[in-house]
């Protein structure tokens, strides 16, 4: 690719951040600080309950607060059809509950008052009566014959939600059955919370005059939201607005419908005036859409030369109370299938069964493809609970069984065509900046002494950017993205596209991509995403999606407009287009470098001095198909050591070799794979969304809920190559998630490793110095 | 609704005074009275610090802190770090280490940096660490944001030897 100057700044530059400027300055504008004249506010009511038949609800003495408005509840709904909603995933769910709860926290009822604290006193003093049930929060026991069955409004009367198989049973059983070595483990990926910093929240503003509904949405997935809003609500939908402001973190929480914004809808849509909804952390935490909870058992077969021969993978899905995945429709387990990982698996057979439990609905995309993280955990540990059986190195068992460069495009054993990688150089450059072999002699001198170090290594392999629409769509609508582009007759833009950035620096990425392909300064295109009214259509952020997707769309937006700048240039130096060549910035004649007109001049001409029969204008939409998936990967290699006392354990090093393809800005991409790892190191150690058995959540504020801090965070070490996509239309890939994806592996693989002489083959997440100290005083060490 | 009071509250060097319900929180004075929306609301339980503000130079939680507790004193939030239209040294040093993604907790994360640098003007990294550990980044993962507060550390260091 060819590299712009950096008064263009396309590809490959470290441009800083446009937005930045309204974010250092207190001048952002997230959904809380949008204020309206008359606007109101409003409250939850939730079931302190996990289980619980609903009696009564007595609404009097809340509707004696000063400035109290109304109180809605699930019988109200009711009466307009709208008690349920459909969820993203062939489910339906309560926006307020009817007949019962099934999960703590639960939506009951809304409360609306003329002030915020009003609003909340009034939810205080909604008077509900329950009556408890037995309440279900194992999923292994889900499937008991004498559990109780939670979902009272289905047919099937079973807590069961699905069962999904890909790969080849039969052979896979085979192959494990035969050996001649097998190594197998079961690994729980727990229930965690996305927990952007700023919560989700809403402001429904129905204008009862123009009959227009704006929605101030912080939402993830603005376009999606707004057909949903109109499908369900039965509002036509260009009545609907929908506008994502700034976004304070999403990372897939912020992607799903909540009760909350169906019920701020329903409130502003009676009341006529716009209603202020924004939930507390604890709500985010215990109501939003939570993610993973996987029950994994992986086994694998190899030969005794380390070879692998097949993998198999069964796994419990714990959905809580309704399915609410947000997933491509075809794929209840999401990408889970891309458990083969790295490797050149000849056989495998994945399976997963979904149950229904008293707990929040969600299995969101966590800063993840649907599943990929859960997927890439369970490869990355069974690779090294191999090793330990073979008595092998584990960065040698991976070299060994890494897909070779030479076999890409890469057929996988459960469908997925990979698009391109290079598995051995990421890695090789991974042990080279950890300076691996010094590693592991200082590792074993350590041991001799009774001292506690371990080195883990993750070699994933991620699977991003839905997707193709023969195969991908979210209830229905396609996964493709948009962008738009106007080039303005001074040669100055404004881009638009379907996507909506939370943080990740769309404003300043994506004009790059235009400044590559057109030649225009960056600085001099203006990016708006989130407003639907103004906005192509397009599915969203999240899964890694936006530089694959719409990245795709933006260079293809640019590329039209290049074709039809070609044809004025030809135009405006009397020549034909054949005898023209492009440089970023302007065309000039073969073979005369000094005739040439700048893409501003060509820009003004769109305006000013057309070919006889051209439109005016210089503008193009493109909505992107992209052909495949793409495949980002990495080697993580980490490094703890243990204090034997305590159990603590401190992340000494870290070394992130991340290839998400050609990048479009440096600064961003290694911003990205900071916070990810972070979020994987909290994974790993601090969070778990826990119940105990009678439906209470345990990890329902920041102070049960942990976060890291600066503290416990290490200085992240990162590395790249580069293998770009052959199919992407910039050789991008995607590189949000990696991180996230890939590290939690690594950090449970040092931790095992330092332990792996005891025996220790596994360890569940969190690993938390208790369950360490545990381990320790076990062996007598602690 | 019960008795108000009547509080003055310095603002980013304007005097605000409103009558407010005893229980107002000091961050629903500062967004909600005084209209100044820069200051955010995380977890209402005082551990992330997206909320932070200065309170007579001193950073402080103001979701958990009473508007009435700050009569007659002195609040400083993102609003009142640049002066005459110029950044402040750690606005600076946000933007040019790529210190923010969504820019949420960054407000209250350059309180709490401007209050260790003021106390502390040469601070190790360690120490920088430490004086931001009340204020979570999501986003982030810290490490440019320790360079944020170094460079400004620098730039202000350079700002006195000048």
């Amino acid at each position: 690719m060819m590299q712009t100057s950096p008064e263009i700044g396309g590809m490959g530059h470290s441009v800083k951040r446009k937005e930045d400027a309204r974010f250092i300055q207190g001048k952002g504008t997230y959904v809380d600080d949008v204020h309206l004249p008359g606007m109101v506010y409003g409250h939850v009511v939730r079931s302190p309950y996990g289980h619980a038949r609903l009696k009564s609800i007595n609404i009097e003495a809340a509707m004696k607060v000063p400035g109290a408005l109304a109180v809605i509840t699930g019988a109200d709904l009711a009466a307009a059809n709208l008690a349920w909603m459909p969820t993203l995933f062939h489910d339906k769910q309560m926006v307020l509950a009817t007949g019962k709860v099934l999960f703590q926290a639960q939506e009951v009822a809304f409360a609306v008052a003329t002030e915020q604290y009003a609003a909340a006193d009034m939810a205080e003093l909604v008077e509900v009566e329950y009556e408890e049930l037995p309440v279900l929060v194992d999923p292994h026991k889900a499937l008991d014959a004498d559990a109780p069955i939670l979902r009272e409004d289905r047919e099937e009367k079973s807590n069961h939600i699905f069962h999904w198989e890909v790969g080849d049973r039969h052979e896979t059983q085979k192959a494990i059955q035969g050996g001649p070595v097998t190594a197998k483990v079961d690994a729980v990926f727990q229930r965690c919370h996305p927990a952007p910093l700023e919560t989700c929240g809403c402001v429904a503003d129905f204008n009862k005059v123009t009959g227009k509904l704006t929605i101030w949405l912080t939402s993830q997935a603005p376009h999606a939201h707004r057909t949903l809003f109109a499908l369900v609500g039965g509002i036509p939908e260009q009545n609907i607005r929908v506008i994502s402001p700034d976004i304070g973190g999403g990372f897939g929480n912020k992607v799903p419908i909540y009760p909350g914004y169906v019920c701020a809808v329903v409130a502003s849509l009676t009341l006529g005036r716009p209603v202020k909804w924004i939930e507390s952390r604890s709500e985010n935490l215990q109501s939003t859409g939570f993610a993973r909870d996987y029950h994994m058992t992986a086994e694998i077969a190899a030969e005794r030369d380390g070879t692998v021969k097949a993998l198999r993978v069964k796994t419990l899905a714990d959905h809580g109370a309704f399915n609410a995945a947000a997933q491509p429709s075809k794929f209840p387990a999401g990408l889970f299938s891309i458990c083969t990982g790295s490797y050149d698996f000849p056989k495998a057979f994945c399976e997963v069964d979904g149950v229904y439990t008293n707990k929040a609905p969600g299995g969101i995309a966590y800063r993840c493809s649907f599943r990929v993280t859960e997927a890439a955990y369970l490869i990355e540990r069974a690779m090294d609970v191999l090793a330990y059986e073979l008595k092998m190195d584990p960065a040698a068992l991976r070299l060994k069984n890494f897909i070779p460069p030479d076999k890409f495009p890469y057929q996988c054993p459960l469908g997925w065509t990979y698009d391109s990688g290079n598995y051995p150089a990421a890695m090789n450059l991974a042990l080279k900046m950890a300076g691996y072999d010094e590693l592991r002699k200082e590792q074993a001198e350590k041991r001799k002494k009774g001292e506690l170090m371990g080195i883990g290594i993750s070699s994933f392999t991620e699977i991003v950017g839905a997707g193709p629409a023969h195969t991908f769509d979210i209830v229905g609508i396609k996964m493709f993205d948009s962008c738009e582009i106007r080039i303005h007759p001074t040669g100055k833009a404004i881009a638009r596209l379907g996507t909506k950035s939370q943080g990740q620096g769309h404003e300043t990425t994506f004009p790059q991509i235009i400044a590559q392909e057109l030649g225009i300064p960056q600085q001099d295109i203006v990016l708006e995403e989130g407003d639907t009214d103004t906005a192509p259509y397009g599915l969203g952020t999240y899964a890694s999606r936006s530089t694959p997707v719409a990245g795709g769309a933006t260079a293809m937006a640019s590329r039209k407009i290049r074709d039809k700048a070609r044809k004025i240039a030809a135009h405006l130096l009397e020549v034909s287009e054949e005898d023209l060549e492009w440089e970023p910035g302007k065309f000039f004649v073969k073979g005369a470098p000094s005739k040439a007109k700048t893409i501003q001049e060509i820009a003004f001409a769109a305006y000013t001095n057309l070919p006889a029969g051209m439109e005016a204008g210089l503008e193009a939409v493109h909505y992107y198909d992209p052909p495949n998936l793409t495949f980002p990967f990495g080697t993580y290699i980490c490094v703890v050591d243990i204090d034997k006392g305590t159990g603590e354990v401190k992340v000494r090093r870290f070394i992130a070799v991340d290839d998400c393809g050609n990048i479009i800005n440096p600064m961003i991409v290694e911003g990205q794979i900071h916070g990810g790892l972070t979020e994987g190191l909290a994974i790993a150690f601090m969070q778990l969304i826990g119940y105990d058995e009678s439906g209470n959540v345990q990890g329902g504020n920041f102070m049960d809920y942990l976060l890291p801090t600066a503290v416990e965070t290490p200085n992240w070490e990162t590395g790249k190559t580069c293998t770009p996509s052959p199919h992407h239309p910039i050789g991008a890939k995607g590189v949000g998630e990696s991180p996230n994806v890939g590290s939690p592996a690594a950090f449970v693989n040092a931790v095992v490793d330092a332990l792996s002489h005891l025996g220790v083959r596994h360890i569940d997440m969190p690993v938390t110095s208790w369950k360490v100290w545990q381990i320790l005083q076990q062996h007598g060490i602690a | 609704m019960a008795k108000t009071h009547h509080i003055h509250i310095r603002l980013n060097g304007v005097e605000k005074e409103a009558d407010v319900a005893p229980r107002l929180l000091l961050i629903h004075f500062i967004r909600d009275v005084a209209g100044q929306t820069g200051t955010h609301l995380g977890c209402d339980t005082t551990s992330c610090g997206a909320c932070t503000v200065l309170l007579d130079g001193r950073p402080i939680k103001s979701c958990t802190f009473f508007a009435v507790q700050a009569d007659g004193r002195e609040i400083r939030t993102v609003e009142g770090l640049a002066s005459d239209g110029k950044l402040h040294p750690i606005q600076e040093g946000f933007h040019q280490e790529h210190g923010l993604q969504c820019g949420f907790c960054t407000p209250g994360m350059m309180l709490s940096a401007v209050a260790l640098l003021e106390k502390n003007p040469n601070p190790t990294e360690a120490e920088i660490r430490w004086g931001i550990s009340g204020n979570l980044c999501r986003c982030t993962g810290y490490q440019n944001i320790v360079k944020a507060v170094q460079h400004a550390a620098a730039k202000m260091q350079k700002g006195v030897s000048a």
